[in-house]
């Protein structure tokens, strides 16, 4: 699960991580307000207006601007929230903005990039440091690696003060901003462990120019990225509450109420399937034989008759499936109540247009548990379902599916 | 408790074998005919449903585990008790699945633990990726410390279960007429579609493993139906952080001379299976064939595990497909082609 940037501010903030002062507007009109307090709070004049979407992206697509007047805010304001976000993560018909953090502008001495995420190799949760913040850090870990710290949490016991103090000075802090930077990793540490974090990350974290107030300037998170366990949301109500449906895909959502796993793809082969690893490999045999799937679609163990009906109403809702593959190993799922459960699915489907009955091509494979009472069934409702196709194996079923789309 | 006195190393002592060791079972690693097995969540829906199936197949299931519930009996009339140590002393268990519900499912794996099951097989999906990370932590420092032979092994979580098949004896249809009298299934994988070796056509055993439920029991279908039998069925399971993984089964396979070739499926995320590979070109010598999940999934995106997520380049079937041919693995470009690749490694085809 995912949050948006004011959101993990909070946390910070909460968590005694300092963050720039700011706001969240909603609003063109309260763009000049939230300016002018910002603004003030900065003292340099320099505010930052940011999309709260949580896609990334952002500033290339112009939804991260420095302005300097509360007219300039304003303009800000007013693009940001009248037009949809378009960027290489939002897909063509982009995002729409319905929130914006306006935040003071900071003077940066130096940035830095801290994150905390799971090592699956190591099975340990590992933090991550360099000394070049602000950028990509995949490019970086690519093409530099020894430019990345890493130093390993200890399962049970999290992350020692000494290891973050040694990642302090080999990042360059000096003099107070030592203390600083230690307090950061070791509270964020501290978040990761306690909200069950698959990823939490600051970028840039920075270190602001002296001051008469700060010699030694100060250490500030400027952005920050979380991402949670889904699996561990159950026993964070704060971190669930944050939750935003509306930047979920519609039919990714709507599958997560019926226990359905659904991820749109861009592809015309529509794909059902019983079981994560089968699905995958059901959507390589559809590409194997010269299509794209259209989607991964598992309807996991127990599939009632009504989860696999709402799994073909979500298949088809995408208008670029031209044929669909039902793809069952029947285990603990027999393949006479997956057959029962597709035959009223489909002689019940309802049409955008309003006719019933399934309309494309529909390729059924079915193996495992009561295979031969399922092919029976599908046999007698041949007549009532015109475009299906039994297939004998996975190889008939892909290329019949297919060939029905070419 | 009544853990009894700390040894010097402030441990509680190792119960007394139980017994002169068994004579080998069935071919298998792992489990066998012999393994005694309880479930813990045995009265929850999904626990079961899966006692009674197991116990169908010809599983020795001896009793369960439900806190509050001990002294009575499940419908299959096997005894529950309150604690996986009560039910340990009580039935010489040295197996256990888990069918509790994922927030308690890291207290479980701990329970077993220390109650000395060797054998831990945790079906439960969706344990918290934090949970798992500390009960590695504990597994591995007590396997560290203990004496050798006495290490547990889990299974899991999220994952179908472990299979050793035995020959087909009877209908399946009850505990009193199982499929089979000589094997061993834990998990819920449907165990009719595994062969034998005495009943398989070509006489030779492979040894599956497999990160994946419903696509293992394609393999396994494929395999069967080739006239190949299965000498032990591991799923590993999905999820990032686990008990066994591929490379743990490659030794166990490799070691077993019962297991005549291996088959290992595979999915993105991770570099479990990059590990695997350079395992099986330095230390396997039986053949290999394999097939890796996922090679049309968008970066980027969690395709139903948890762990079959691709980051930074890292863990894309490419790689991993070419790691494993570059090892001598024969890999299987379709999925329906797995059982061919396993023929073709074994020079059967």
């Amino acid at each position: 699960m995912k949050i948006h940037e004011y959101q993990a501010r909070e946390l910070l903030r909460n968590a005694g991580i300092p963050v720039p002062p700011g706001q969240v507007i909603e609003t063109i009109d309260d763009a000049a307000g939230a300016y002018r307090r910002a603004s003030d709070a900065a003292g340099t004049g320099l505010v930052v207006v940011k999309a709260q979407v949580h896609a990334g992206g952002r500033g290339k697509a112009g939804f991260v601007k420095l302005v300097k007047s509360a007219d300039e805010a304003t303009e800000a304001a007013r693009f940001m929230l009248t037009h949809r976000m378009i960027s290489p993560q939002t897909g063509a018909e982009g995002l729409e903005v319905k929130k914006l953090l306006v935040a003071a502008g900071v003077e940066i001495a130096k940035e830095f990039y801290l994150a905390i995420t799971t090592d699956r190799a190591t099975r340990r949760n590992v933090l991550i440091a360099s000394r070049e913040g602000g950028v990509e850090i995949e490019k970086i870990a690519h093409e530099r690696p020894d430019a990345i710290l890493k130093e390993p949490l200890h399962p049970l016991m999290g992350l020692q003060e000494h290891q973050a103090r040694r990642v302090a000075f080999d990042l360059g802090f000096a003099g107070k901003q030592v203390g600083q930077a230690v307090r950061v990793m070791l509270s964020l540490a501290r978040l990761f462990l306690a909200k069950d974090c698959s990823l939490a990350e600051i970028n840039p974290l920075v270190l602001t120019p002296p001051t008469r107030e700060q010699p030694d300037g100060q250490v500030l998170a400027i952005d920050a990225k979380f991402n949670f366990d889904d699996n561990a949301t159950f026993r964070h109500d704060d971190i669930s509450a944050m939750f935003d449906p509306t930047e979920e895909n519609p039919a990714e959502m709507r599958a997560r109420r019926f226990g359905l796993s659904y991820i749109a793809l861009d592809g015309a082969i529509g794909c059902l399937v019983n079981g994560a690893g089968l699905a995958m490999s059901t959507m390589d045999i559809v590409k194997l034989h010269g299509q794209e799937p259209a989607n991964f679609l598992d309807v996991g163990g127990g599939a009632s008759e009504e989860a696999v009906t709402e799994a073909f109403s979500i298949i088809l809702s995408d208008r670029r499936v031209k044929g669909v593959l039902v793809n069952i190993f029947g285990g603990i799922m027999r393949c006479d109540v997956i057959a029962q459960g597709i035959i009223n699915a489909a002689t019940n489907f309802k049409n955008p247009d309003g006719s019933i009955g399934f309309k494309v091509p529909l390729v059924v494979r079915l193996e495992g548990t009561n295979v031969e009472a399922g092919r029976t069934l599908l046999k007698g409702a041949r007549a009532r379902i015109p475009t299906m196709h039994a297939a004998t194996d996975l190889t008939d079923a892909a290329k019949k599916v297919c060939a029905a789309v070419a | 408790m009544g853990r009894g006195p700390m040894d010097d190393a402030g441990r509680a002592p190792r119960r007394p074998a139980r017994g002169p060791p068994l004579p080998l079972g069935p071919m298998s690693i792992l489990v066998n005919a012999e393994t005694r097995v309880i479930c813990q969540g045995i009265t929850g829906a999904f626990g079961a449903q899966h006692t009674k199936g197991c116990l169908h197949y010809g599983t020795r299931l001896v009793g369960g585990v439900t806190p509050g519930k001990g002294g009575t009996k499940d419908p299959n009339n096997l005894p529950i008790f309150d604690t996986v140590d009560q039910a340990v002393r009580a039935t010489q268990a040295d197996a256990t699945m888990i069918f509790v519900p994922p927030a308690f499912a890291a207290d479980a794996i701990l329970e077993a633990a220390a109650a000395e099951v060797k054998v831990i097989c945790c079906i439960t999906e969706g344990v918290p990726v934090q949970d798992m990370i500390k009960v590695r932590a504990v597994l591995d420092e007590m396997n560290n410390t203990a004496p050798p032979g006495e290490q547990i092994t889990l299974i899991g979580p999220n994952c179908p279960g472990v299979i050793t098949p035995g020959p087909k004896t009877g209908g399946g249809d009850s505990a009193s007429n199982p499929y089979t009298s000589a094997g061993c299934k834990i998990g819920i994988m449907p165990g009719y579609i595994h062969t034998h070796v005495t009943q398989a056509r070509l006489r030779k055993s492979v040894g599956i493993v497999s990160r994946s439920g419903t696509l293992t029991y394609e393999a396994v279908w494929q395999t069967s139906r080739l006239g190949l039998a299965q000498s032990t069925c591991v799923g590993i399971g999905g999820d990032p952080v686990r008990g066994l993984n591929h490379i743990d089964c490659l030794r166990l396979f490799q070691n077993d001379p019962h297991t005549d070739a291996i088959l290992m499926i595979g999915e993105i995320g991770g570099s479990d299976e990059e590990s695997a590979a350079e395992f099986v070109r330095q230390h396997v010598t039986k053949p290999v064939a394999a097939f890796i999940a996922g090679r049309t999934a968008p970066p980027g995106k969690r395709m139903g595990h948890a762990g079959a997520i691709i980051s930074g380049g890292e863990g894309t079937a490419d790689s991993k497909i070419k790691a494993l041919q570059d090892a001598g693995a024969t890999v299987a470009m379709s999925p329906a082609d797995m059982g061919q690749a396993m023929m073709k490694a074994m020079k059967l085809a």
